[in-house]
């Protein structure tokens, strides 16, 4: 067994693990290619069935363009039920990372959305595509990883995972996040896409786009919604993406790898890490921990 | 490219967070930003580069400078990916690092060469052999400390050695390395000539998997049934042992039905054949009933049993009470299971057997475990994943327990129910009421007694065939062998709850009157008997109220420390959620709530 089989076959196992111990399990979609292993291993876990459970995304109206034209795209292929959730309050209030700050942005679109669209329809279990290697409070993560009805998370008082036995009781409220992917690294993650050709995002790829350098980042001007500041022009660049989320908070790297083999080859010669190009890991020390007990995925 | 699962064991002071820091950063597996942030942390604390800051990830630990829990951690060379159990060594930390060889193939144990083998490393070496790791490496650390010095090192490897071959750990492999210049862990050191072994990452990319699961025979668990229509049903699942073909003959347990692997189905195309840790959807040959949890298996065939002797690792805060009732999860199926008094406690550090009654958190020690229904297993020794149980507490949901089945208890086949032909129903129509227990339970002092006495004196007025079970008379006979213990008190409600299931079989009303502080015991006392045939009264009476009258001068006495384990002193009292009947004694009289008590058992057709 090639280590990559190991990591597909021990995601299949922790898929219909869950399935087989929750009543109404989701899948978290976050449309990123992290999200796209995670679904490729759900159709294989059930085949000849079709997973069992609808995608939900919890959109912010901060996506990029072009992962919202994949989102649909795949799921229209694969005849899928997806949910898409925005937060109403964020909607009405037009919440942006400018006006409101970055934190504030993502607590309230990510962090209260997915508390929203959870309860709203009484989600117990919802897969998410989160790795142990992507940050060092992940690390410690469960696979099963309980949330209190409140949906806040407790490190210090997770419960042993031996084996293959994972313990999925939990109090009427109470509910699992189910991480399949917490063994694989970010270039498994890429040679599993190149083995399997997993459809991935095209912003992974090198292109020329529009680009301003804000920050010591990258930000691409995805529409007309991005303020420019003074003395900014945008201008064409080739970069690419390592992870996708809001576009203004979302830093690119220049790049000309245009296909999976060039950006395998670049992650193994790779000098950040992939989190890097988030703005919202930065803003203070240990932030990611902090996120996390407080609901955030 | 193979994959390699090991923990590191060891402790804080051994330098165990540098070592993977060093197999990180000499295998180059970290990147820019990451080094950046760790050479910011160690000049914050007035180092060059501390390594071991790569590895300590929560906040909480970062504050008091330990691990606290088990991380993993993932690193790839040229000939191996590996994924790293990183497990604390202190003692109290026992669970992590069973947690971490639960699923690890290899063990690195580290110590400081400047203090040998000491308690803690025939510790993590026990819990080593106890979870079947069979290769090891000892990684000798700090070895610069020791001028490099060859003597020392061999004095420490040989002395590993003898210990390690006396627990039963085939392979073992002995290291001299600096984590902290990077000496033998990643490249070798021109510091000492005089070692011909191998560096630490050599080891790990060179030791040999064994794959005796491959040779041994076939198993695998039912987790989910595939039906996507009329014409598919598929049993999916992992195999945990041997292999299978379309072809072979297979048996279904619990219940031994034979049949016929008629395909081996995944996502990209049927399968010639599917090997250990591979997930795949068997179709079988006959429509059987196969649902989550059952077993296929095909050669020596697995052990149904309703019982089991086990090496136990108990994870939870609240010590393992036998008798009472908790969950197994094994292989996929949950039952409710319950625990003997331990044969033994074993001492990780010596390996000696000691007596003990029950097991704290983190103790290890071998128990007789029953299950309530029969169950596939295989011993430990012979399929991880079918001789592995995780013990979970039903209040909590908790995952308070670890165990590894030594051999099957093969009680339930020499044991049989025998048939009786005059049955309780007979006895109810001759008595012309129903049997039932009622139960009440309260503090000491809180009126239990003289309000079970009053409506047992009216029942019995009435023509009713009653009987009173009385803690404090019991504890003068069949418990008088049993104190004041968490554990003696499940004990003694278990005897009590069975007696009284006894004498509702033969008929009766039976009046309990016991201060049964834990829930769980009295919900096991339910168990015993029929729905509706139980009865809970709660004597709720404040414990100030309770103690205010203290007519026999015991929480006066507690007070004073002359009785330990009193309940509502210094042992708990758990009020029950939802009892049939609440008594507030300070409201009602004595009188009063024995009114209540018949009212209530008249509603629920008792008399």
């Amino acid at each position: 067994m090639t280590h990559l089989d190991w990591l597909e076959s021990e995601g299949i196992d922790i898929m219909r693990e869950a399935v087989a111990e929750s009543d109404r399990p989701v899948l978290l979609y976050s449309i990123g290619k992290d999200s796209s292993v995670l679904l490729h291993l759900a159709r294989k876990a059930f085949y000849p069935s079709r997973p069992p459970f609808p995608l939900l995304h919890v959109d912010t109206t901060w996506k990029f363009q072009e992962m919202i034209a994949f989102r649909d795209r795949t799921v229209a292929e694969l005849g899928l039920e997806l949910v898409v959730h925005h937060n109403p309050e964020c909607v009405a209030l037009g919440v942006n990372p400018f006006e409101h700050g970055s934190a504030t942005h993502t607590d309230m679109w990510k962090t209260q959305g997915l508390r929203q669209a959870l309860d709203e329809r009484r989600f117990d279990l919802a897969f998410g595509g989160a790795r142990r290697d992507e940050e060092a409070s992940r690390a410690k993560e469960r696979v099963f990883s309980f949330r209190t009805a409140d949906h806040r998370w407790e490190p210090r008082d997770q419960r042993p995972e031996l084996w293959r036995l994972y313990n999925a009781r939990k109090a009427p409220g109470e509910s699992i996040r189910v991480f399949p992917l917490s063994n694989w690294t970010e270039l498994d993650i890429w040679q599993y896409i190149e083995r399997e050709r997993i459809p991935v995002v095209p912003l992974y790829f090198a292109a020329e786009r529009p680009v301003v350098e804000r920050d010591g980042a990258l930000i691409m001007v995805d529409d007309d919604r991005l303020p420019l500041r003074p003395g900014e022009r945008p201008e064409y660049r080739m970069v690419r993406f390592r992870t996708l989320g809001c576009y203004p908070l979302t830093g690119a790297v220049p790049s000309t790898a245009t296909t999976v083999r060039e950006v395998i080859e670049e992650t193994v010669a790779a000098t950040t890490s992939e989190r890097q190009g988030r703005v919202i890991d930065r803003d203070q020390s240990g932030s990611m921990e902090r996120k996390k007990r407080e609901g955030y995925f | 490219m193979s994959l390699l699962r090991f923990i590191t064991c060891g402790s804080v002071d051994d330098g165990k967070s540098t070592l993977i820091g060093r197999l990180l950063y000499d295998t180059r597996q970290l990147h820019a930003d990451q080094l950046a942030a760790v050479e910011a942390d160690s000049r914050r604390r007035g180092s060059d580069l501390d390594l071991s800051l790569l590895v300590d990830g929560l906040l909480a630990e970062r504050e008091q400078g330990i691990t606290i829990d088990v991380a993993y951690r993932y690193f790839a060379t040229e000939a191996r990916t590996f994924i790293v159990a990183d497990t604390p060594g202190h003692e109290q930390y026992t669970r992590n690092m069973v947690t971490g060889a639960s699923t690890a193939d290899a063990a690195v144990i580290l110590l400081d060469a400047r203090r040998g083998v000491l308690r803690q490393t025939r510790r993590h070496s026990h819990v080593v052999a106890l979870l079947g790791i069979r290769r090891v490496v000892l990684a000798v650390n700090k070895i610069d400390l020791v001028g490099y010095d060859q003597k020392t090192f061999e004095a420490i490897a040989e002395e590993y050695r003898e210990f390690a071959a006396g627990i039963g750990i085939a392979e073992v492999e002995c290291v001299p390395v600096s984590a902290l210049d990077g000496s033998n862990v990643v490249a070798r050191s021109p510091r000492m000539p005089w070692y011909d072994g191998p560096t630490m990452l050599g080891w790990l990319e060179g030791v040999a998997v064994e794959d005796d699961r491959r040779s041994g025979p076939f198993r695998l668990v039912v987790q989910w049934v595939n039906r996507p229509g009329p014409d598919f049903r598929g049993a999916a699942g992992m195999v945990l042992g041997g292999t299978v073909r379309p072809g072979d003959a297979v048996r279904v347990f619990p219940g031994e039905r034979e049949t016929t692997v008629a395909r081996l189905v995944t996502f990209d195309g049927d399968l010639a054949e599917a090997g250990p840790g591979e997930s795949v959807t068997v179709v079988l040959a006959d429509d059987l009933d196969v649902g989550r949890g059952a077993v296929l298996a095909a050669g020596d065939p697995p052990a149904v049993a309703d019982a089991c002797q086990a090496d136990l690792i108990w994870m939870g805060e609240q010590e393992m009470l036998p008798g009472r009732r908790y969950l197994a999860k094994i292989g996929a199926r949950t039952v409710g299971i319950s625990m003997d008094t331990p044969r033994h406690r074993l001492d990780v550090d010596t390996g000696a057997q000691l007596a003990a009654k029950t097991l704290g958190l983190n103790e290890i020690g071998l128990v007789n475990v029953h299950f309530d229904q029969p169950v596939a297993l295989d011993p430990y020794r012979a399929n991880r994943n079918l001789g592995g149980f995780i013990v979970i507490d039903r209040m909590s949901n908790a995952t308070v327990g670890a165990g590894l089945v030594r051999f099957p208890l093969r009680r339930a086949s020499n044991l049989r129910w025998q048939e009786l032909s005059v049955d309780q129903a007979g006895r109810e129509r001759l008595n012309g009421h129903r049997g039932c227990v009622v139960w009440f339970t309260g503090l000491s002092a809180s009126g239990k007694s003289t309000i079970a006495n009053l409506v047992e004196s009216r029942l019995h007025g009435e023509g009713r065939h009653t009987f009173l079970l009385d803690g404090d008379n019991v504890r003068h006979g069949l418990n008088k062998d049993l104190g004041f213990t968490d554990a003696d008190r499940v004990e003694n409600v278990r005897r009590v709850g069975e007696v009284a299931g006894l004498m509702v079989r033969a008929g009766l009303i039976v009046l309990v009157s016991f201060i049964s502080p834990f829930r769980a015991e009295r919900a096991l006392a339910r168990g015993i008997v029929g729905a509706g045939e139980f009865c809970e009264v709660h004597v709720d009476t404040p414990l100030a109220v309770a103690e205010e009258r203290d007519p026999k001068g015991l929480y006066a006495k507690a007070r004073r420390g002359e009785l330990p384990n009193f309940t509502g002193i210094d042992s708990p009292y758990e009020p029950p959620d939802s009892p049939e009947v609440r008594l507030d004694t300070t409201a009602l009289s004595a009188g009063e709530a024995a009114d209540a008590v018949l009212s209530r058992l008249r509603e629920l057709g008792v008399c």
